[in-house]
């Protein structure tokens, strides 16, 4: 019955909760742990989509809804990975350009004084 | 939705591509859930495009920056009167809104289980969960100002990094607040007995979830790509 909408056990609630916090301590732990590089990157952006994945498919109820919903909120956002790409694209030649006619920053990185 | 039938009394339950031309073919709504719950699928859909383009905007101001882009786990370090831990309200503030998510899943649930009460109080946590978030952001604002961060210039790299922090968390701390105030105008409304003088319908709480998952699903992008990358 559409009236009575998305029931389902609490059950699968609770896990999913406790699975976000677990993945949230490890995404703070790739910073924590100071991991850099690519293996830094690639941390960030796996627990980044679990993380999202498990809120729109659980707590967002995607999972359960019919496939006609998913493909009209989930497929527009794929146009978004063409913006990035033409974005960094379009990015890096800024910076080229940047350093081809000002040269290199000379700028030193500063850390924060803590009070 | 398996009540969904055509008038010809054919279940609408072809499962994969064939349900999808089924579902956009037929001469009524397409969707089988209720106009609110797909409104707000669609609100969010337009609202992950304007939070896309702001984080593809930071994208490209820090890739173009020549300045060293400032050390985020560094200038969101806070110090509890020993050594500075970094980014350590960024992780509280992401628990608090992760457990608020929690909370609010589990107040559409006792709203389809028609359990006023329970539902009436998970709201009201969920929204303080929201407001001590706010509250949080507010701290760290006041901190990085103090240090002298403005939207065009900071003291400890690329200028561009402090209109982006404004703007990106700004607007996402905007949504965190309009979504506090929904969440209390929704509960208030389960807890005084509104929605049984419309028939017994809760499915006000489950489009009320919606808007506060993404706003926690903003979140998580926001942590990523500004606060650990």
């Amino acid at each position: 019955m559409a009236a009575e909408g998305q029931q389902h056990p609490i059950k699968i609630y609770l896990w999913i909760w406790l699975l976000l916090f677990v993945v949230s301590f490890f995404s703070y732990m790739v910073d924590y742990l100071q991991f850099h590089g690519a293996l830094r990157w690639t941390l960030i952006l796996i627990f980044m989509f679990v993380k999202a994945g498990f809120i729109v498919a659980i707590f967002m109820h995607m999972k359960w809804e019919r496939l006609a919903l998913k493909l009209a909120i989930l497929g527009p956002p794929v146009a978004i990975m063409v913006l990035i790409w033409l974005m960094s694209y379009e990015g890096f030649h800024v910076e080229d350009t940047r350093i081809e006619y000002y040269g290199e920053s000379t700028m030193e990185p500063q850390t924060p004084a803590h009070h | 939705m398996s009540e969904a039938v055509l008038s010809s009394g054919t279940e609408l339950e072809a499962p994969g591509a064939k349900g999808v031309a089924d579902d956009f073919s037929r001469d009524k709504q397409v969707f089988g859930v209720p106009w609110g719950k797909a409104m707000m699928w669609i609100f969010l859909l337009s609202d992950t495009f304007i939070f896309s383009c702001f984080l593809v905007g930071y994208m490209s101001v820090r890739i173009a920056s020549t300045d060293p882009w400032p050390i985020p786990s560094e200038v969101f370090a806070l110090s509890f009167g020993g050594e500075p831990i970094p980014l350590v309200l960024i992780a509280i503030m992401t628990f608090i809104l992760i457990t608020s998510s929690g909370t609010m899943a589990m107040a559409v649930n006792m709203g389809y289980r028609k359990d006023r009460n329970k539902t009436f109080w998970l709201m009201v946590a969920t929204a303080l969960l929201g407001a001590s978030f706010v509250g949080m952001q507010a701290f760290e604002w006041t901190k990085l100002i103090m240090e002298g961060v403005r939207p065009w210039g900071n003291p400890f790299g690329a200028a561009q990094f402090g209109s982006s922090f404004f703007m990106i968390t700004g607007f996402h701390g905007m949504h965190v607040s309009a979504g506090v105030i929904y969440l209390l105008v929704v509960a208030f409304r389960v807890k005084t007995g509104f929605y049984e003088r419309r028939g017994g319908n809760y499915e006000i709480v489950e489009i009320a979830g919606l808007y506060w998952h993404f706003v926690d699903l903003v979140w998580v992008f926001i942590f990523a790509f500004f606060y650990l990358w």
